[in-house]
């Protein structure tokens, strides 16, 4: 028996394939017209009386309920937040990408798709990827003319950066707070939108699950977190837009709320997982200082622009970085990729500061014993372009480094490590992004669709809003208007079903009063991920994991402790739901993982690797997309695959020698 | 370090609340002060004592979440930074700190640390935005907009919502934000059109919701964590104004 039908066996079964059915045949650049012109339409007469519901506020959700509310649909819209611009779309940083060529590089629609089916090693579905390319042009122009206050040259015109190893200069940008304003300008929006009635808003309320009638998503269960009343709310349609799943590993750039319930439970319900394994890791985050971390912080990659990463080639070298002559520093990107230095991929960065650590390279404060850090110096861009040139391109970042670090960057090189950042993985959808689940719809980082195994900088924020403003609403109207639903109301057997299940949920997670808290089982499980499912992954180690994540999930239905009750602002009892659905997906992770016996983008598998240690793809065997099944607590899931064909694009392995 | 927490205990709405003294043991100067709180709230759940509530999120000074009055200053004793971003190394060892929420008459507390701040939400439905729906925008390039200005919109928009500048105003006054958005738009070419009913309908709600009036007595200035100054204030007043001589469009 070879690994992978053992692995087949033991933890998984094989499914019938899946196919995308919706993407038109015919030339990849007409596709998306076609779609759109074979949609058919609502008249608006009845658009008042379709209702959809709208999970998440971030770009993918606040866009789509602004553009759906302007139709003349009638959205409800659910944040956990106080508030729906809290979303953490807001923390992104750099940029978000568009094919306008406005620099006249040379870039276009294609060499957009192109950059974004390479960056994700060949594992993202051709046409989904061509009209996201295709859709960023207008997504600037939506946003301009919301009053987001863009970075602009002297003349007036749309300022532009590079971004991620790409050729060109696509990169459009709001100082180092992109994420905040594009979220205002479509918050704005749905804002509008209540104020006409279309959109109304319910913030803090969690969804806790998806009720499912005659096969088909009709509405959701939700807890508003002030009272704890235990809601349904009723639609024609659901769309989860809520965001990626980092937070399994506990420490992340995520918010501190950032969950996969909402995706969780609908996984649960019929809809299908693509690829959950695929998650990024960004190289240069703030490292971990202490036992009491709560979250990481992300500094942004433009840093590698100018700061030269090193470690002392010496292990356990304590001496103060300064006391470190040149000839005993490791510049090792620099000398292992002497072509792309510090720039190299973050996938590739990523691994190498993990191995020099593992050496007992690593710098700064020891946790658990070993030293996790490597430095990121600017002496030589100081020393080079002077101290002001370097305060005008950095200086808030390395203002918030001495917040956090309490170090001065100016004088002691940053230290560095990489954090979770990114999911690529998340429900399997269409080309009309629709899950598995019949008027099931997912957009954001919630789906898996765009970005392969790995997510090129700048992209996330483009297929938000892409997904938001201009491929949801024409395909969920196709939905709707091709489908004759029945009304079904709150006391539908399957809606009470739905809400007792919530309910006895929560009674079971407040009634076992045992001896440790949800925060003690949600770092142990992040450590386990992060040790054998984060930067590099072995089958040995996936093997463990799972055993070991099947005895913590257990230990938490036996020992969690959550204070308080239901009927009440509890914010345990809201963390205690949330974990409860990572303990699950954590361990579909590492069955996802071990399944997948190639290395590729985020994912990398140390038994598959070149002989100079990088990512090896098996494109014989793994080209397609890994969709999971669900069928039971503690059950096999059920594998089924997505066969990839790259028509326009040729697989090639990545080099960055 | 050790230190002393008084901190503001309320259950909900109707409860009167009290500060209650907490003892913090074994912390160290690289946690941030949510931290201290996270470390305190696990020792108190393991004690069968209820947890202290209080909004965070992202953790890094941009989604506005958080927010505590600590030793009577709106996001503590550093300038330009929310809560989230105060280190204990800002602190000293023994230091008795006191723990309270952002107060304000429209801002009603839900439970502890935790303030009702969905007034902010309603002011910006009322106008806090360019009417544009999606699909209907011209190229981005078609309407140039001069650099200081794009700079001068972004310095304004970069308001988190945060509620600091209420929590510290003697008046209970929302000036700060309301002043934020309607300089942020106002000052891009876009943004021209709806400028005087927006400044109109914005103040209109702002007064609706309990806010008190702006007597340019400077305190949000001082505590905002982005910065935003006291000038988008004499903006609104301007729009007002000027919307009032075009007879109130
Ligand atoms: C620090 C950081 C920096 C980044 N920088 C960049 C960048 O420069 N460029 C780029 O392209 N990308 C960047 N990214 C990635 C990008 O920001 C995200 O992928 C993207 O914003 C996700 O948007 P979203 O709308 O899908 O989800 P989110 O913005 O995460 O929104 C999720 C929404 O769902 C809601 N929600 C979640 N669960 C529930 C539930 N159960 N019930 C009710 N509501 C729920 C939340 O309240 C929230 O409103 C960055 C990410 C991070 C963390
Ligand atoms: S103006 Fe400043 S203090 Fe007031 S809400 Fe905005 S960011 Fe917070
Ligand atoms: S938690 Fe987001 S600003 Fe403090």
């Amino acid at each position: 028996m070879t690994i992978t039908e053992s692995t087949q066996s033991e933890y998984y079964t094989l499914g019938a394939p899946i196919a995308d059915e919706k993407a038109p045949a015919g030339p990849i650049n007409e596709r998306w017209d076609t779609r759109r012109f074979e949609a058919k339409l609502v008249n608006p007469a009845n658009r008042r009386k379709m209702s959809i519901i709208m999970v998440g506020t971030g770009l993918a959700g606040a866009s789509a309920a602004a553009t759906l509310g302007e139709a003349g649909y009638h959205v409800k819209t659910f944040c956990y937040q106080d508030s729906p611009r809290r979303a953490h779309s807001i923390a992104a940083q750099g940029g978000i990408n568009a094919a306008k060529n406005y620099r006249n590089d040379g870039d276009s629609i294609e060499r957009l798709f192109f950059d974004t089916v390479k960056g994700g090693d060949y594992r993202a579905r051709e046409s989904n990827v061509y009209r996201l390319s295709q859709v960023s042009v207008e997504i600037i122009d939506q946003c301009v003319a919301q009053g987001v206050p863009f970075a602009r040259e002297y003349g007036g015109l749309l300022d532009n950066r590079s971004f991620g190893g790409v050729q060109v200069s696509r990169t459009f940008y709001a100082r180092g707070q992109t994420g905040q304003q594009l979220l205002l300008g479509a918050y704005q929006a749905m804002e509008r939108q209540i104020d006409a009635g279309t959109v109304e808003m319910f913030s803090r309320h969690e969804m806790l699950d998806l009720i499912v009638i005659d096969g088909r998503a009709r509405g959701i269960v939700a807890r508003d977190l002030v009272t704890g009343e235990i809601q349904t709310h009723m639609a024609d349609a659901v769309v989860l837009a809520s965001g990626g799943y980092g937070n399994v590993f506990f420490l992340s750039t995520n918010a501190m709320g950032s969950n996969v319930t909402a995706t969780w439970k609908a996984h649960r319900k019929g809809a299908y997982f693509g690829n959950p394994c695929y998650t990024q890791i960004h190289p240069t985050c703030i490292p971990v200082s202490g036992a009491n971390q709560s979250k990481l912080t992300l500094m942004s990659e433009s840093l590698r622009n100018d700061g030269r990463i090193w470690v002392p080639k010496k292990a356990g070298d304590e001496r103060r970085p300064q006391d470190i002559p040149e000839d005993e520093r490791d510049y090792y990107l620099e000398r292992r990729y002497p072509a792309f230095g510090n720039l190299v991929p973050r996938d590739v960065a990523s691994r190498a500061a993990k191995a020099v650590c593992d050496e007992g390279r690593g710098v700064g404060p020891k946790v658990d014993g070993v030293a996790r850090g490597v430095y990121l110096d600017f002496a030589d861009a100081i020393a080079r372009l002077g101290r002001d040139a370097v305060e005008a391109k950095y200086g808030n970042l390395f203002d918030m480094y001495e917040q956090i670090t309490g170090e001065n960057p100016y004088e002691m090189p940053m230290r560095i490590y990489p954090a979770v950042h990114y999911t690529m993985g998340g429900l399997w959808v269409d080309y009309d992004l629709q899950s598995t689940i019949p008027g099931l719809f997912v957009t954001g980082e919630a789906n898996f669709s765009d970005h392969g195994a790995n997510r090129l900088g700048a992209s996330a924020l483009m297929q938000g809003l892409a997904d938001g403003y201009f491929v949801l609403p024409p395909t969920l109207a196709h939905y709707l208007a091709d489908n004759s639903l029945d009304p079904v109301d709150e006391n539908h057997p399957e809606a009470r079903a739905t809400k007792d299940a919530v309910v006895e949920q929560i009674d079971t997670l407040l009634s076992i009063d045992g001896e440790r808290t949800v925060d003690s089982f949600h770092r142990e499980l992040g450590e386990i991920m992060w040790e054998y499912c984060g930067m590099e992954r072995t089958a040995e180690g996936l093997t463990k994991a799972i055993g070991q994540i099947r005895a913590l999930r257990e230990e938490f239905w036996r020992n969690v402790k959550v204070p308080g009750t239901n009927n009440e602002f509890n914010q345990s009892l809201e963390r205690a739901g949330r974990v409860a659905d990572f303990l699950e997906l954590g361990e579909l992770m590492c069955i996802d993982a071990l399944h997948r016996e190639e290395s590729c983008g985020g994912h990398f598998r140390a038994e598959y690797q070149t002989e100079d240690g990088e990512a090896l793809r098996d494109d014989e065997n793994f080209a397609y997309v890994a969709a999971w099944e669900y069928t039971g607590a503690g059950a096999k899931p059920v594998l089924h695959k997505e066969d990839l064909e790259y028509e326009y694009v040729e697989m090639k392995q990545r080099s960055y020698k | 370090m050790n230190i002393t927490l008084r901190v503001w205990r309320q259950r909900d709405a109707a409860d009167k609340g009290r500060m209650v003294t907490y003892h913090v043991e074994g912390i160290s100067p690289d946690m941030s002060f949510l931290e201290v709180l996270d470390m305190l709230n696990e020792r108190l759940t393991m004690e069968g004592e209820d947890p202290i509530a209080f909004d965070s999120d992202c953790r890094e000074g941009i989604c506005g979440a958080c927010g505590l009055v600590i030793n009577g200053l709106a996001h503590g004793p550093k300038q330009m930074v929310t809560t989230c971003q105060l280190h204990m190394r800002s602190f000293n060892d023994g230091d008795v700190i006191d723990v309270e929420p952002f107060r304000a008459e429209p801002f009603t507390v839900i439970r502890d640390l935790v303030v009702d701040r969905s007034s902010f939400d309603r002011i910006i439905q009322a106008g806090g935005y360019i009417s544009v729906n999606t699909g209907a925008a011209p190229d981005a390039h078609a309407i140039p907009v001069p650099r200081e200005d794009a700079q001068d919109a972004f310095d304004a928009a970069a308001c988190i919502s945060c509620g600091a500048c209420v929590a510290a105003c003697p008046n209970g006054s929302a000036s700060l934000f309301l002043g934020a958005k309607i300089a942020h738009l106002g000052k891009l070419p876009q943004g021209q059109p709806e400028r005087h009913s927006r400044a109109l309908r914005m103040t209109a709600q702002h007064d609706h919701e309990g806010f008190g009036g702006c007597t340019q007595i400077g305190e949000c200035e001082a505590v905002c964590p982005k910065g935003i100054p006291l000038s988008v204030i004499s903006q609104t007043n301007a729009d007002v104004l000027g919307a009032l001589a075009h007879g109130g469009k």
